[in-house]
């Protein structure tokens, strides 16, 4: 048992990293954005192709200390982080914007998302097929912890590397002048433009931030299973969950309820085959919804 | 000099009209309050004046300027500042940081001012670093007045600052109002409170259903027998 609660801090941490962007979104746009973790795969992708051009030219392919993986990934998240935050504002204003200017209602943007999910995962289909493919081969060094807990190498990776990018999220909304506007804006959009602050420009903000967090997420999870077209796509549900559970637009609510998801679902394994665990995401996210609406930290 | 100036204006929500034309002005460094019942179109002609509403027809001048259509984000560079009846603060965000909010378009220093709103208003320095959302309701106005102050605007347009106040902090926030009245700040404020209003207004208009019913000097409004029994319930 104790294996399985540091099992799900692991994929926690992960679920919690994706879903500060999305309650970010959620709480400034009002959007329920479903292309989330489509985004997540395509971050994850494009670590792969620049990770696996770094291997052809034979540059970095030094392994990372104990790591399972090389130089060369951990220099393409850099790009990912990118090109994926920059694909979170272009498809905002080809899509979110004209629709937000139109005055469109959130069912609207909600579905405009599902097309834009279904796109970009056709996208990852027509380029690099259904297989799956892995950013590194060969045994994974593993860790022995008291409590009999063995834990990949990697996982501790993961783990500081997910919790960092939180923090420096956090400090970023919690010191710095757009930070603060960030949250003004999710907070009362009517009163911040009254202010003066640009809410359009936010929203860039908003959704770059959410781009580059969920490639990070995307890549870490990379490293922790495989890369496959549905990866990112299966993984929305407990996103979700995440930040139903912990209310619209609360940072430190995705944070507990990302946490939470990922605990519930390994301990689960425990007693149900682990294809259950998307089920215990999709339960716990009914149960909030019909005990707390608003969520553990909501606003309403 | 007239500092604010709105002719003929028509605004509204959607296909209805609420403003059929109306014509206000108001002179640098007065007080000038807009009284008038309920849907009277009160915040209606705020709301456009600030941008926040396009006016229909008309035109709006501030500081001899053409603003009328003007978005909010524009006219609170130009010196005016808006504090919206409702929903006037952040309310996850601190006191202090509500405060910086206020000030998001100034580039330069803003600590000083930071401290005049803070001795202006002594009860929110305690409070800096509690989350505005917390506060009393007459703690909640003094923010909101702060925030919009943050910008030190030569023109405030305050909706119904005493909206659900014990009368003792009605008083006081009248009390500040004049005193930033006496540093400057012109005054444009729409009450239902009518008699506290005209107590402290220079000049006033009475609106109702969307259209002038009068205008005059604040005494001459206390003293008339009639707008006395329609609008100050004597």
């Amino acid at each position: 048992m104790p294996e399985l609660i540091v099992y799900g801090i692991v994929l926690g941490s992960i679920i919690a990293l994706g879903s500060v962007g999305l309650t970010l979104i959620w709480g400034i746009t009002d959007l329920f954005n479903c292309a989330h973790g489509d985004q997540m795969t395509v971050g994850a992708y494009i670590a792969l192709v620049v990770g696996s051009l770094f291997s052809r030219v034979g540059f970095l392919q030094g392994k990372v200390g104990p790591f399972s993986f090389n130089w060369g990934l951990l220099v393409a998240f850099i790009p990912a982080i990118l090109i994926s935050a920059g694909l979170a504002i272009l498809i905002d204003r080809w899509v979110y914007k004209p629709l937000r200017r139109w005055g469109a209602t959130s069912i609207v943007g909600f579905i405009a998302s599902i097309g834009v999910a279904w796109a970009l995962r056709g996208l990852i289909y027509i380029l690099w097929g259904a297989d799956y493919h892995f950013y590194f081969h060969g045994i994974r060094p593993m860790l022995f912890l008291p409590l009999g807990i063995k834990v990949r190498v990697d996982e501790i990776f993961i783990m500081v590397v997910a919790w960092a990018a939180v923090v420096a999220v956090y400090l970023f909304l919690a010191r710095t002048k757009t930070g603060k506007a960030l949250r003004a804006v999710a907070d009362n959009p009517a009163l911040a433009r009254v202010a003066g602050i640009g809410t359009e420009r936010m929203i860039v903000w908003a959704w770059a931030i959410a781009g580059a967090l969920i490639a990070i997420a995307g890549m870490l999870y990379g490293i922790e299973t495989q890369l496959r077209p549905e990866m990112g796509w299966i993984f929305l549900l407990p996103l979700f969950a995440a930040i139903i559970l912990g209310g619209q637009g609360s940072i430190t609510g995705a944070l507990v309820g990302g946490l939470v998801m990922g605990i519930a679902q390994q301990v689960s394994t425990a007693w149900l085959l682990p294809s259950y665990k998307p089920a215990v995401a999709f339960i716990l996210m009914v149960l909030v919804l019909l005990i707390r609406p608003q969520g553990i930290f909501g606003r309403r | 000099m007239t500092i604010l100036r709105v002719e003929d204006v028509v605004s509204g929500y959607g296909s209805m009209e609420v403003l059929h034309g109306l014509s206000i002005e108001v002179e640098e460094g007065q007080i000038v309050s807009m009284l008038g019942p309920n849907g009277a179109g009160k915040t209606t002609l705020l709301r456009t004046v600030f941008g926040v509403l396009r006016p229909w027809k008309g035109k709006i001048y501030f500081k001899e300027e053409d603003i009328s259509g003007l978005p909010p984000e524009k006219i609170v560079r130009m010196g005016m500042a808006y504090i919206p009846q409702e929903y006037n603060i952040f309310p996850s965000l601190t006191v202090h940081e509500n405060l910086e909010m206020g000030a998001f378009i100034r580039e330069d220093d803003i600590g000083p001012r930071m401290e005049e709103i803070y001795e202006l208003f002594p009860d929110l320095t305690d409070r800096r670093k509690s989350r505005a959302g917390q506060l009393s309701g007459g703690m909640r106005q003094m923010l909101a007045i702060g925030r919009a102050l943050m910008l030190n605007p030569e023109l405030l347009l305050l909706d119904e600052p005493s909206t659900g106040l014990a009368p003792f902090l009605v008083d006081a926030i009248f009390d500040r109002v004049e005193k930033l009245n006496d540093q400057g700040v012109t005054v444009f404020l729409v009450e239902q409170n009518a008699a506290k209003a005209l107590q402290s207004s220079d000049r006033a208009y009475i609106l109702e259903g969307g259209e002038k019913k009068a205008e005059g000097s604040a005494q001459e409004m206390l003293e008339d027998e009639e707008i006395g029994r329609l609008y100050l319930g004597r």
